[in-house]
C-alpha cells in the first residue's frame, strides 16, 4: 500500500505545482477586478458619463486608451466603473445561491426519503428550463435592473448546486466517521455542520467559483439584451449591445467590454481549477 | 547444479521524491529455481510489491530508477528495450494481483477477454483461441466453464475472478508466475482453494512462483524458500522451514511472534496476549493469560434475542420489491460483563449487520437487543442517545472512521461535550487522559488523523469509543486491516482495557486465529444464522458443525512442516443470503453438545 502511494503521489505532486499557477493567476486577476470595483470612480481617468462631443467614436489614443463611444464617453472609464455592477451581480447571486443550494442539497442528501424526492423533483423541473430563458422570465416579472438580474441568476444556479451537494453528502452519509458520530450520540444538526459540511466544502467552493464565471456571462448577456442595468449607468453587457450598431464603423467599441468580460470569466475559471487542485484529497490531505 | 529461472542480484529501486532519489528497495538478491516457490514477505511499506514491479519493469520510468541485475533464463531484463520487455511479460513471466476485479475489463465477457489476450500473444484464429480459453477455464477448475464463458466479470465472485486471472496468466505457459497478494482480498475458504490451485497448477505446468504476501501462514503453506523484507531490505533469506524453526533476524522473530497460531491456545481457558518482541534483540517476553474478567453469574450486559435484519432488493422500472437479503436471521446470544464473544464467519454472513443492528445504524426487522435489561431497539430520542453511550463501536478502517477535518483531541472530546458529560476544559483533560491510556502521547491531540499511522489511528478510535465509558464495545473487524505486529499490539491493548475496565467485547472477525486468541466464547455464523456457539475451547477443540470444521481447516497454518498435508481441491463458492419474497426461513433446532455449546441441527452431519 505505502509502496503504491509513493509511486502515485509523485506525478500528482508535480501537477499540483503547475496548477498552483492557476490559483495565483486567478486570484490576482480577481483581486485586480475587486480593487477596480471598490475604487472605480477614483481610479477612472474620466467621469464615465461625461460626454465629449469632440471625441465621438474616437479610436484608442493616448488620452482615451480604449477610445470613446458614440456620445464621446471614455470607454476605459466606463469599463472601470462598470466592474462594480457585474462583479456585485456575480458575487451576490453566487453567495445567495450558495446558501440556498447547499442547504437544500445537504438536507436532501442526508435525510433522503420523501424530503429528498420532493426537493429533487423541483430542482429537476428548474433544470429543464435553460438558464437564459429562466433569467428572462424572472427579469420580466421583477423588472429589468441589477436586482432583477441577481434574482434571475440566483434562481438558475440553485439547482445545479443543490444537486452537486446532494451527491457529495450522500457519499459522506455512508462513511464510517458519520456512523461513528451517530453511535457516539452526536446530535443530527451538529453532525451536519461539523462532520458533513467541512468535508463537502471543497466541492462547494470549487463549484461556486466556476458558477461565478458563468454568472458574469449570463449577466453580460442579459445586459446585452437590455434586460439588466439601465443606461446611462455603465455595464459591460449593455456596452457591447450598443457597440453592436457601430461594429462596421467603430470596431474598437466592442474590444474593451469583450476583453473585460473574458478576463473576469477567465479569472473565476482559473480560480476554480486552482482550488480544485488545492482541495484534491489525493494531493494534500 | 541447475540454473535458476530468475536471478535477482543487488536490486535497488529508487523513486524521485521532491528532487531526491529515495530508495524503496535496497540491495535485494535472491534466486528462484525451476518449479520452486519463493515467498517475499513483509509488512506494508517493506518494498515487497516494489520488488515484483521492478522485476516486471512496470514502474513509471520518469520517476523511478532500477539498478542491479535481474536475469531471467540467461537474459538480463534490465538491458532489454521496452518492446522486448513487453514480449517477456505474459510469455515468460506472468503476474496476478490482489484485486482481480480491477484487472478485468467490466464491459467484455470473460471468454472474449481471455481469447483476445491469447490472440495477442499467439498466432491463433478466433475459434482456436476460444477453444483454448475454454480449456484454460477448465484448468483453473471454474465450474460449468462452458456456461460461464459468455458472462461478464461482475457475475463472478472474488475467488472465481482470481481463477480467471490465473487462467489468463497461464495462457502462454510462463516459466515464472508472480503473485502479488493474490488471496488477501478473499475469504479463508476461498483463499485455501486458490492456494491449492496455484500449487497444483505449478506441479502440472513446471512453473516457478514468486509469491508476495504479508501473511506468515500463507508463506508456511506455499513457499519452499522465503525472503523476509523490512524497509526495502531483505533481512533474511532461506528455506521456509529453517526460517520458521530458527529465525535469525530479530525482525523475523518479531514477525513470527505476532502470528497467531491456530491450536496454540489449547489448554488455556482465557484470552492470551501476544508476546512483545524487543525489535533490537528479537527476544520476547512470555505472554500471559489475562486475568479472569468474566462475571458468569449476574445478568448479561448485552442480550440479543431473535434478531432479524433483512434488506429489500428492488429492481425493474417501478422498483418493485423482487427479493430480500436475509442478512441476519433469528439470531440470539448474550454477553456477560468482561466477556469477549467472537462472531466469526465469511463475507456476507451477516456478522457486521448484527453489530450495526445493535447500535441502530441499520434498523432490525424484529427481535430485541437488551442492554442492561432495556431494549435498545425500542428506544427513541433522548433515551436512545443515553443507551447508545453504553454500547460503542470500533470500525474496520480507522482512517475512514475519523473525520479528516477534525483534530483527534476534538474528536475524542466531542462525545463528552455533546452528551453533557463534561465542560470544555474537562473534556480536553479527559481526551488527553484517554490518549495516554491507549498508548499515545497526549500532545498528539492537536494533530489531524492523516498525521498518524494505521495502528495509531485505531488506538485513537478506541480512545474515542472509551470516552463514553461504555460497558460493551463492538469491534467490527477492528484489527483486520492492520499489519501483523501492529495487530498484536492493538489486541494487547484491547485485552489490557478489558482487564482494567471490565469491558465486554463483541469481536466481529473473519480471522479464526485471532479469534482463538482473544475470545472467551465464539459464535460461528453462516448465511445470517448462528450455526454453532459455545466456549472457545469447545468450538476450536471439538467443532461439531460441518461449516465450523470447514472454516477451521481453511486457516493457513504457520508451520511449514505441515505443508505436505495437501488439501483436496474444492470449488464451492460462498452461498448467497438473497431469497425470494415468499421465502419462509426454517425454524432452527439446536443440539446441546456440552454446557453452553450449541449446534444448529440444520446441515449438521451428526
Amino acid at each position: 500500500m505505502a509502496d503504491a502511494a509513493i509511486s502515485a503521489a509523485e506525478p500528482k505532486k508535480r501537477r499540483s505545482a503547475r496548477r498552483n499557477v492557476y490559483l495565483t493567476t486567478g486570484s490576482s486577476l480577481l483581486a485586480l477586478f475587486v480593487v477596480l470595483a471598490v475604487f472605480g470612480g477614483a481610479v477612472a481617468p474620466y467621469d464615465p458619463n461625461a460626454q465629449d462631443l469632440m471625441a465621438i467614436l474616437d479610436p484608442p489614443s493616448a488620452s482615451h486608451w480604449f477610445g470613446a463611444d458614440q456620445v464621446g464617453r471614455d470607454i476605459l472609464s466606463r469599463i472601470i466603473v462598470g466592474t462594480r455592477a457585474t462583479l456585485s451581480i456575480a458575487l451576490t447571486s453566487v453567495a445567495v445561491a450558495g446558501v440556498i443550494g447547499v442547504a437544500l442539497g445537504v438536507v436532501s442528501g442526508y435525510f433522503g426519503g420523501f424530503i429528498d424526492r420532493a426537493i429533487t423533483v423541483v430542482m429537476d423541473l428548474l433544470l429543464t428550463v435553460p438558464n437564459m430563458v429562466l433569467a428572462i422570465a424572472v427579469v420580466s416579472v421583477v423588472g429589468a435592473s441589477a436586482a432583477g438580474l441577481t434574482v434571475a441568476i440566483t434562481v438558475s444556479f440553485v439547482p445545479p448546486l443543490a444537486r452537486l451537494v446532494r451527491g457529495r453528502v450522500m457519499e459522506l452519509r455512508d462513511e464510517d466517521f458519520i456512523s461513528a458520530a451517530r453511535t457516539l450520540g452526536i446530535r443530527q444538526p451538529r453532525i451536519l455542520v461539523r462532520h458533513v459540511l467541512p468535508n463537502a466544502v471543497s466541492v462547494i467552493v470549487i463549484e461556486l467559483s466556476l458558477l461565478a464565471g458563468q454568472a458574469v456571462l449570463v449577466a453580460s448577456a442579459l445586459g446585452f439584451l437590455g434586460l439588466g442595468v439601465q443606461p446611462p449607468d455603465p455595464e459591460w453587457g449593455s456596452m457591447l449591445g450598443t457597440a453592436r450598431e457601430y461594429l462596421t464603423t467603430a470596431p474598437h467599441l466592442v474590444i474593451a467590454p469583450g476583453l473585460a468580460i473574458t478576463l473576469l470569466v477567465f479569472a473565476f475559471n482559473m480560480l476554480g481549477d486552482g482550488l480544485r487542485d488545492r482541495f484534491d484529497p489525493n494531493t494534500s490531505p | 547444479m541447475t540454473t535458476p529461472v530468475l536471478s535477482v542480484t543487488d536490486l535497488t529501486t529508487s523513486f524521485l521524491l521532491e528532487g531526491t532519489w529515495r530508495p524503496v528497495v535496497r540491495n535485494v538478491s535472491f534466486d528462484i529455481m525451476p518449479k520452486e516457490t519463493v515467498a517475499v514477505v513483509g509488512e506494508s511499506g517493506s518494498g515487497k510489491s516494489m520488488t515484483a514491479l521492478s522485476i516486471m519493469r512496470l514502474l513509471p520510468s520518469a520517476n523511478s530508477r532500477i539498478s542491479g541485475q535481474i536475469t531471467l533464463a540467461g537474459r538480463d531484463l534490465l538491458a532489454l528495450s521496452e518492446p522486448q520487455m513487453q514480449a517477456v511479460r505474459g510469455n515468460d513471466v506472468a503476474m496476478i494481483f490482489q484485486e482481480p476485479m480491477t484487472s478485468l475489463n467490466p464491459a467484455m465477457t470473460i471468454g472474449t477477454q481471455i481469447a483476445e489476450a491469447l490472440m495477442w500473444h499467439k498466432p491463433l484464429q478466433r475459434a482456436e483461441a476460444e477453444a483454448e480459453t475454454l480449456r484454460l477455464l477448465e484448468r483453473v477448475r471454474i465450474p460449468a466453464a462452458k456456461a460461464r464463458f459468455g458472462e461478464y466479470p461482475h457475475r463472478f465472485s472474488g475467488g472465481m475472478r482470481q481463477r480467471v486471472m490465473i487462467a489468463m496468466a497461464l495462457a502462454c505457459r510462463p516459466s515464472l508466475l508472480i503473485a502479488d497478494e493474490p488471496t488477501t482480498a478473499l475469504d479463508v475458504t476461498i483463499q485455501a482453494q486458490i492456494l491449492a490451485l496455484i500449487k497444483e497448477l505449478q506441479d502440472e505446468e513446471d512453473m516457478s512462483v514468486l509469491f508476495i504476501t504479508h501473511d506468515m501462514g500463507v508463506v508456511a503453506e506455499i513457499a519452499d524458500r522465503t525472503v523476509v523484507m523490512l524497509k526495502g531490505e531483505a533481512v533474511e533469506t532461506g528455506p521456509t522451514e529453517r526460517i520458521f524453526r530458527v529465525p535469525e533476524h530479530p525482525y523475523t522473530r518479531a514477525l513470527l511472534a505476532a502470528v497467531p497460531q491456530l491450536g496454540s491456545m489449547t489448554g488455556h481457558a482465557r484470552p492470551m496476549r501476544f508476546p512483545v518482541v524487543d525489535p533490537a534483540t528479537g527476544g520476547s517476553d512470555t505472554p500471559e493469560e489475562t486475568s479472569d474478567t468474566v462475571s458468569p453469574l449476574g445478568s448479561p450486559v448485552l442480550e440479543v434475542a431473535h434478531l432479524t435484519t433483512r434488506f429489500d432488493i428492488r429492481s425493474g422500472m417501478m422498483s418493485r420489491l423482487t427479493g430480500r437479503v436475509h442478512a441476519v436471521e433469528n439470531v440470539s446470544f448474550s454477553v456477560q460483563p468482561g466477556e469477549t464473544l467472537a462472531l466469526v464467519g465469511e463475507s456476507g454472513c451477516g456478522k457486521s449487520t448484527i453489530g450495526r443492528s445493535i447500535v441502530r445504524l441499520v434498523e432490525a426487522d424484529s427481535g430485541s437487543v437488551l442492554v442492561d435489561g432495556e431494549d435498545i431497539l425500542r428506544q427513541k430520542g433522548r433515551a436512545l442517545h443515553a443507551m447508545r453511550q453504553r454500547v460503542q463501536m470500533i470500525f474496520q478502517d480507522p482512517f475512514a472512521s475519523l473525520n479528516p477535518r477534525m483534530r483527534v483531541g476534538d474528536a475524542i472530546a466531542e462525545p463528552l461535550l455533546q452528551n453533557g458529560l463534561a465542560d470544555a476544559a474537562g473534556a480536553r483533560a479527559r481526551a488527553a487522559d484517554l490518549l495516554e491510556r491507549v498508548g499515545l502521547p497526549p500532545e498528539m491531540s492537536r494533530r489531524y488523523p492523516h498525521e498518524f499511522s494505521g495502528g495509531q489511528r485505531q488506538r485513537i478510535c478506541i480512545a474515542r469509543a472509551l470516552a463514553l465509558q461504555p460497558n460493551v464495545i463492538i469491534a467490527d473487524e477492528s484489527v483486520s486491516a492492520l499489519d501483523a505486529s501492529i495487530k498484536a499490539q492493538v489486541i494487547n491493548l484491547m485485552l489490557d482495557l478489558q482487564e482494567s475496565l471490565k469491558l465486554a467485547y463483541l469481536f466481529i472477525s473473519h480471522d479464526m486465529a485471532v479469534v482463538e486468541r482473544v475470545s472467551h466464547r465464539v459464535a460461528v455464523m453462516f448465511l445470517g444464522e448462528i450455526v454453532e456457539i459455545g466456549p472457545r475451547e469447545a468450538i476450536f477443540g471439538n467443532p461439531q458443525h460441518p461449516y465450523t470444521r470447514k472454516l477451521l481447516a481453511a486457516v493457513p497454518v504457520p508451520d511449514p512442516a505441515r505443508q505436505g498435508r495437501r488439501r483436496a481441491l474444492n470449488n464451492d463458492e460462498i452461498a448467497s443470503p438473497v431469497r425470494t419474497l415468499n421465502y419462509v426461513p426454517p425454524l432452527r433446532q439446536y443440539r446441546n453438545v456440552s454446557p453452553g455449546h450449541l449446534v444448529s441441527m440444520a446441515g449438521d452431519g451428526a
